[in-house]
């Protein structure tokens, strides 16, 4: 199996001894075919058991490991070391305060999920006598790609307008009120457009779609919004110049 | 909190999008030929002429024009904001005006024919 010598150049952050951050310069053996997650554990396992970072699944789906490599946002576990050359550049996820190295705070993103009611609200409770609640293939595919989202927040951290106004409720947590938006079984849209229709809701986003080009499970959270802009549009036209047909 | 009145300059900058995906890049490509001497049959000047005497062929040629420049300015207003010019309002008002300033010129040439 081949072996490469890797240098990794990684951010350090200790809130307890540090002023400011600083780069720390790793040299380590690794396999051809491995992620950037696999050469920081191999770091963490032999040179420096200080270092900093989340991972848990290591296949993508838990969403944990997302930091700036090479500046772009990317899960470790998805970015494989044989597509990058010279020294590998690893930062903490940007736009999120850093707790700790790699580790990112996400109680920003945490709290505007909570806002936009990810979640069914059912128009009746139904009782488990009822049985399931069917759905036909063409109204799960209204929702289908915008459920597959992880958490991992690469989007807010590609996100140009989040970091330049962090009131933006962002991508993730808009695209997770379009999902339930889009849901049959669902009613809670008109709670979710108290947050989402708002300057700090859709109207923030100027679809730069940088959201959907770093998305790891492929959701394209810009789409979403688009659609979000077009339905609140509507809405508002209705409000305004049809009073009447609002209701 | 209370939900924004954006939709009033994002219909129209939606609008003049899809008209400037679909429209511009054939009036580029027909003026351009045109230019180069080669007027396609049909599209002649008095034919042109013509279309845009007409009360229909104003309103074409009016909401083409109107909606491209102001689905630019638009554009242009949200690129300065991603670039970090923060002076919002400035940059709209100017931006807007000159919208409006081009489809009011376009107004007058077009009730002048």
């Amino acid at each position: 199996m081949k072996q490469r010598l890797v240098q990794l150049e990684v951010l350090r952050y200790n809130p307890d001894t540090d002023s400011e951050a600083s780069f720390q310069r790793y040299e380590v053996v690794c396999q051809d075919e491995w992620v950037v997650l696999d050469a920081l554990n191999k770091v963490k396992e032999s040179i420096d058991p200080t270092l900093n970072y989340r991972w848990s699944c290591h296949m993508a789906v838990c969403g944990s490991c997302g930091m700036m490599i090479n500046g772009e946002p990317k899960l470790a576990c998805h970015a494989f070391l044989r597509d990058y050359e010279g020294v590998i550049r690893i930062e903490p996820l940007a736009h999120f305060p850093i707790e700790r190295d790699l580790v990112t705070a996400p109680d920003d993103f945490m709290e505007k999920l909570k806002r936009v009611k990810p979640y069914l609200i059912p128009q009746q409770k139904r009782s488990l006598d009822e049985g399931e609640n069917r759905q036909t293939p063409a109204q799960l595919m209204k929702f289908r790609q915008y459920s597959m989202c992880i958490n991992c927040m690469l989007c807010y951290a590609a996100c140009p307008e989040y970091g330049l106004t962090p009131k933006f409720i962002g991508p993730a947590a808009l695209t997770l009120a379009h999902r339930y938006n889009q849901d049959s079984r669902d009613a809670g849209r008109a709670e979710r457009q108290e947050v989402a229709a708002t300057h700090e809701g859709v109207w923030e986003c100027t679809f730069v779609g940088a959201c959907s080009e770093v998305c790891p499970a492929h959701v394209d959270p810009a789409s979403a919004l688009q659609q979000m802009k077009i339905s609140s549009s509507i809405d508002w036209l209705k409000e305004h110049l049809m009073p009447w047909g609002s209701k | 909190m209370a939900k924004s009145h954006k939709p009033v300059v994002w219909f129209p900058f939606a609008a003049g999008g899809t008209v400037i995906a679909f429209c511009i890049p054939v009036i580029v490509l027909l003026t351009s030929m045109a230019a180069l001497g080669h007027v396609p049959d049909g599209l002649g000047y008095e034919r042109m002429h013509a279309f845009a005497a007409g009360a229909l062929g104003k309103l074409v040629i009016f909401s083409v024009v109107a909606l491209s420049l102001w689905s630019s300015a638009h554009r242009l207003r949200c690129t300065c904001f991603d670039f970090g010019l923060r002076a919002d309002k400035v940059v709209a008002t100017v931006l807007y005006l000159a919208a409006v300033a081009g489809s009011v010129a376009t107004a007058v040439y077009l009730l002048r024919i």
